[in-house]
């Protein structure tokens, strides 16, 4: 149990800078309202449903990524990070807890976006939801880890896109597929598969992201 | 509590440690001179366990939890207080009666006063003292300063005198200085870096 | 630095030349045309052996990169690093010769239906992530920690994306182009063969041989490091 009381401490100083900070989340949701109007000036006239649903997880993935590039910004400066890594609890907590932070984020992002999308474009199904969080498990587990990673390197920013979005495809292909098609169960299923396979792997490995 | 052999640090091809002996019994102190770039630095961090050495024996008796680790940087989140970080190591370090230690830290380095401000609105020697609080938090049994007396300010310089005056003895420490001179009389091992 | 081999690099080049003139031969000169699409397919003994090299070439780096982590062997990450280069410059030929194909029989240079081809692009992209965190990182441990730790990520990616890539066809709709694959009889099973036991000796021959190439490299630099 202390390695949940450990995730807890750490997601609550994840949640309680961005809370100071303000602004994080206030980006992530202007940037995806904003990412709409752009759709839909961006699809031709008598679009099918897949292209809008299409763009919607496109919205998602790079909102997503407007917040994964500043989870570690207050580890990095001065190396903030050494002292966490310095405590004896294990490593993959640290990860755990800012995937959880970024998650928080990232759902009230969607709360507001998927109500506008729903607006702006044609309704949203129920199995869309669903994809959507199967989704965002997915977006911020890998996201957070390889966020990790780019913030170690010098490219920094620039890295974390192109770390992110190859592994994020079958995400979107999931996600897509659970929007459109009329039985998604086997999609949901996929995002879930994704999902699990990949929260083992980044909780396995991130004590070596952080450690030599 | 720590004895190293012929410890060496690459990084790639840049050669950051070369060839360290190291013998610090337990209550032991410890202190490390050298030039800047000698690589006190890097002997501070592998003995701390954040970094591996690349060559060399290596034996640090002690476990993460039992050490104390004061680094250039102070470690400690800006956008936060200094209750809230020193809450957040406490949790971390599974601190026995937290609230209560952490209020006698702050108060002996006079930072009472200032403990629910953003560390962002400190001096550079309140946000040093403030790195001395999280270091000493846990009560380690290992105590490594990297360079301790660089960012204080004199309240600061003289509480750190009083803390090793202290813990002379009772607790192992390994410091790194460029001013050998203050804290010679306590020495117990010398250890000179050469570039 | 660096391990001392049974087959040495002479042999194996040597090997290699064998095997490829030889596969070389039996697909141009041996090997039945199809039926369907004639000489084109016959670009497919290359892009299949290829295929399945660049797949080995990706769990060589993987393993090598477990290694690294698991073992703290020291000639691992380097090993592991070669590997994964091996696999991406298979990987592009792969994409090549998919290409030529496309081209060839359908009229067009790319074809979304293609499972094996999308996964390659896919890998491609991610892999070539891959030579940019390297770059962006200062050679030391913590470089071969990530690099070890993304060759793993990698190697998960590939079912998974194959998996989602045969889910996209679904919903992509798209014009499916039906290849009636070869019947594996006779001459055209051991053209198969040859031309995969060529291909997996030149991938192993390169790779051995970028191997050495950078050993002999980091010990000049080592060596010019300790005179300085």
């Amino acid at each position: 149990m202390n390695y949940l009381a450990d995730v807890r401490a750490l997601t609550r100083k994840d949640l309680l800078l961005e809370l100071r900070a303000r602004d994080t989340l206030p980006a992530m949701l202007i940037f995806v309202v904003a990412t709409f109007v752009v759709f839909h000036f961006a699809l031709p006239a008598g679009s099918s449903r897949l292209a809008a649903s299409g763009l919607l997880w496109v919205a998602i993935v790079f909102t997503a990524l407007l917040g994964l590039g500043r989870a570690f910004v207050p580890e990095r400066e001065q190396h903030v990070l050494d002292g966490l890594v310095l405590a004896p609890c294990d490593r993959s907590a640290i990860w755990l807890a800012k995937s959880l932070a970024t998650l928080a984020f990232l759902v009230v992002a969607e709360a507001v976006a998927l109500p506008v999308f729903a607006l702006f474009f044609h309704g949203l199904r129920g199995s869309t939801v669903a994809g959507v969080a199967l989704a965002d498990l997915g977006i911020c587990t890998v996201g957070t880890f390889v966020g990790a990673m780019a913030v170690v390197t010098r490219a920094r920013d620039l890295l974390l896109p192109l770390l992110f979005l190859p592994l994020a495809i079958p995400i979107v292909i999931g996600g897509v597929g659970a929007s459109v098609v009329s039985d998604p169960g086997r999609y949901l299923g996929f995002l879930g598969l994704y999902d699990a396979v990949f929260a083992l792997l980044c909780w396995a490995a991130f004590e070596y992201v952080v450690t030599e | 509590m720590i004895a190293a052999r012929g410890v060496g640090k690459r990084y790639g091809e840049k050669r950051a440690l070369r060839g360290v002996d190291l013998e610090l019994p337990d209550g032991g102190f410890a202190v490390v001179t050298g030039a800047n770039g000698s690589g006190k630095t890097t002997l501070l961090r592998v003995c701390a366990g954040l970094a591996l050495p690349s060559e060399g024996e290596l034996v640090v008796d002690v476990q993460r939890a039992q050490v104390g680790y004061l680094a250039h940087d102070p470690l400690v989140y800006r956008e936060l207080s200094a209750l809230e970080n020193l809450d957040l190591y406490g949790r971390l370090y599974r601190v026995p009666e937290r609230r209560e230690r952490i209020g006698m830290l702050l108060e002996r380095f006079g930072l009472w006063e200032a403990r629910a401000e953003r560390v962002s609105s400190y001096s550079r020697g309140m946000t040093q003292r403030l790195a001395l609080c999280r270091t000493l938090l846990h009560d380690p049994a290992l105590l490594i300063l990297d360079e301790p007396y660089a960012a204080l300010d004199t309240q600061g310089a003289e509480l750190l005198d009083a803390q090793f005056a202290e813990l002379h003895g009772e607790r192992t420490i390994l410091v790194s200085t460029h001013d050998p001179a203050r804290i010679d009389s306590l020495a117990t091992v010398r250890v000179a870096l050469a570039a | 630095m660096g391990r001392t081999y049974r087959i040495s690099l002479p042999g194996l080049a040597a090997s290699s030349l064998v095997l490829v003139t030889l596969a070389l031969a039996l697909i141009f000169f041996v090997a039945p045309t199809d039926a369907d699409q004639g000489f084109s397919q016959r670009i497919f003994y290359f892009h299949v052996s290829i295929a399945f090299t660049a797949y080995l070439c990706f769990g060589l780096g993987a393993w090598k990169a477990l290694v690294h982590l698991w073992k703290r062997d020291p000639n691992a990450d380097l090993e592991s690093y070669v590997a994964i280069h091996q696999g991406v410059i298979f990987g592009s030929l792969v994409l090549l010769t998919g290409s030529i194909w496309a081209k060839i029989s359908w009229g067009h240079w790319w074809l979304w239906s293609e499972n094996q081809l999308v996964l390659f692009l896919v890998l491609f992209l991610f892999y070539a992530a891959y030579f940019m965190l390297r770059f962006s990182v200062d050679p030391g441990p913590q470089r071969a920690n990530l690099s070890a730790v993304y060759a793993l990520f990698g190697v998960i990616l590939i079912p998974i994306s194959f998996l989602a890539i045969r889910l996209a066809q679904h919903f992509i709709h798209p014009i499916v182009f039906t290849r009636d694959g070869p019947q594996f009889g006779g001459w055209i099973l051991a053209t198969y063969i040859v031309s995969q036991l060529a291909i997996l000796v030149l991938a192993y021959t390169l790779y051995r041989l970028e191997l050495s190439g950078k050993w002999l490299d980091l010990r000049l630099r080592e060596l010019r490091a300790t005179a300085a």
